[in-house]
């Protein structure tokens, strides 16, 4: 198949997607939006890596319960990921020390990243997507 | 006075802006994303610490709860509802928030 064929129906080009994920949950959009768009994602078979920096660690708290703000608890989705093939989550070190957290305080299996590591990784992506 | 913070002191400089300003006395409530500096292990947990000394720091339950926190909230912060909240609004005469 020539390059013309495949971009015209688009079988076969797999670029790597980072969805890099730096707000906490409920405060802004964009944790909800970000995830939302990541479901979409993977429906076209992509190779998806799903970073959580700053912030964003938050997102992946155990023990959330968001009745008393009356908006919905998206932290489940997380564990749904698995199902939709994006099983690649990584979060950054230095984001979870200064909050304070560990890995056991996450609500899905995570590769903790140093910085060195995180920045090559996100330095080899052809399309990043920052929520 | 009560002071109002809504925003993360990890993501913004709005916390380090409102006790800037506080005075002896006074109190600031954190809402929303500024939950989480009232919490063990985050680096704004000594600056909170440092500023329970003059001020009184309350912070919402329903938001600490949201975001799996409710456990992990730092001694000397106490822990309001939204009754609490009408209450500190009612108590003082004028508030300020830190958007």
């Amino acid at each position: 198949m020539s390059d013309m064929d495949e971009m015209e129906d688009g079988s076969g080009i797999v670029k790597k997607f980072m969805f890099l994920n730096r707000k906490a949950p409920h405060g802004t959009v964009y944790a909800l939006e970000g995830l939302e768009v990541v479901l979409i994602t993977a429906a076209f078979d992509q190779d998806v890596s799903m970073v959580f920096t700053d912030d964003g660690v938050y997102q992946l708290m155990k023990g959330i319960d968001s009745k008393g703000i009356e908006v919905k608890d998206f932290s489940k989705t997380y564990r749904a990921l698995d199902g939709y093939d994006i099983e690649k989550l990584y979060v950054d070190q230095a984001s979870m020390d200064a909050r304070g957290l560990t890995e056991d305080d996450l609500i899905v299996d995570v590769t903790v990243l140093a910085v060195d590591e995180m920045a090559n990784l996100m330095a080899e992506q052809d399309v990043v997507i920052s929520f | 006075m009560l002071h109002i913070v809504n925003k993360s002191a990890t993501d913004r400089g709005s916390l380090e802006s409102c006790l800037r300003m506080a005075t002896k006395g006074s109190a600031v409530l954190l809402i929303e994303d500024a939950v989480y500096a009232a919490t063990t292990g985050n680096t704004a947990a000594a600056k909170i610490q440092a500023a329970a000394a003059d001020l009184k720091i309350y912070a919402l339950g329903p938001d600490l709860a949201a975001r799996g926190m409710a456990g992990r909230v730092l001694d000397g912060v106490n822990v309001v509802d939204y009754g609490g909240f009408v209450d500190l609004v009612a108590e003082h005469s004028n508030c300020q928030s830190w958007l």
